[in-house]
């Protein structure tokens, strides 16, 4: 490298850090500008009016009441119609129980008439027995009548 | 509020008036929101005022309220960095756009422009840098601190700031580079 290539690296160089400099100082000025511009700006307050107030205020009750109500009336819902199951179910066990109940004593009846039926079937079985022989002596004599013919 | 009574109102509002400004400039430059910049500028004063007596007067009383204002700025962003990102990042301008309020000064019309063009490309390149390397900048560049102040603002040693500085000028002069 000779010295002209040399004095046009360090000219080179110096331009730049002088465009940096530059660059660097418009910056700054810009941001200050800036700065001031939005720290200076009007700025808006919204004051509320005591009535403005009052009608939120009022608003956000009866909002909260509609909320609350809602809220409440599902909860009621829900657990009536949970009292309504459990009082089906609990008369459906009492049904159950009670067909159950019947059932058993029938079952005890039929077995507490099953001797004393088998004592009057007998009896008018032994009954008739003694009867027939009376009974069948006309068609016997007749029997009779016809053989000595 | 023992503290609080440590610092009298009128000596307060000096303190204030003095350097609200200053604040609001480098966290409107470092967050590019300027509602955010006003409410964490009042925060920064808030939270001085409380803690007033924690200030021992080892430091100008502009760079303790600076290095509140920078806690407050990285504690805004850890806070908010997954919550409402979005809504922040929506808000923040582009710190190119201060190209807009540059001051014409003496410069033609061409010239004004070209200024603005190297202001956007500086502001790109500061965007770019990292949350440290950009405080560091800005305090050196914009609000032009000594290396000892930056380095007492920020907490960090003035090698480390030194070592910040020279990165983040060699990003602002390679987008500089790029432009030509």
């Amino acid at each position: 490298m000779n010295s002209k290539e040399k004095v046009g690296e360090v000219n080179k160089i110096a331009d730049e850090q002088d465009e940096l400099n530059k660059a660097l100082g418009e910056f700054r000025l810009s941001v200050h500008a800036w700065s001031e511009a939005a720290y200076s700006r009007t700025r808006t307050a919204v004051v509320l009016s005591p009535r403005r107030v009052w009608r939120q205020a009022i608003g956000w009750a009866l909002g909260c009441v509609l909320v609350a109500g809602g809220a409440s009336a599902g909860v009621w819902e829900h657990y009536q119609r949970q009292q309504e199951m459990r009082i089906t179910a609990a008369h459906a066990a009492v049904q159950q129980r009670q067909a159950v109940q019947k059932q058993e004593q029938q079952t005890r009846q039929e077995k507490e008439d099953l001797p004393a039926k088998d004592d009057l079937l007998a009896k008018v079985d032994k009954d008739v027995s003694r009867e027939v022989p009376a009974a069948m002596e006309p068609l016997g004599q007749l029997m009779a009548e016809d053989e000595a013919q | 509020m023992a503290m609080a009574e440590e610092i009298g109102a009128e000596e307060f509002s000096a303190v204030v008036a003095q350097h609200r400004q200053q604040i609001f400039r480098f966290l409107l430059a470092s967050t590019r929101d300027v509602d955010l910049a006003e409410t964490l500028t009042q925060d920064c004063f808030l939270k001085a005022h409380r803690n007033w007596a924690s200030f021992r007067g080892e430091s100008s009383a502009m760079t303790w309220l600076m290095r509140i204002a920078i806690n407050l700025q990285k504690d805004h962003w850890r806070n908010r960095r997954m919550q409402f990102w979005r809504h922040a990042r929506a808000n923040a301008v582009d710190l190119g756009e201060a190209g807009e309020w540059l001051p014409s000064g003496e410069r033609s019309a061409e010239q004004q422009l070209l200024a603005q063009e190297r202001v956007r490309q500086v502001g790109k390149a500061v965007e770019g840098l990292s949350e440290r390397q950009r405080t560091v900048f800005l305090l050196r560049y914009v609000e032009e601190a000594e290396l000892s102040e930056i380095a007492r603002a920020t907490g960090l040693s003035e090698g480390t700031v030194k070592a910040h500085l020279s990165r983040a000028v060699a990003k602002v002069r390679a987008e500089l580079g790029g432009r030509r």
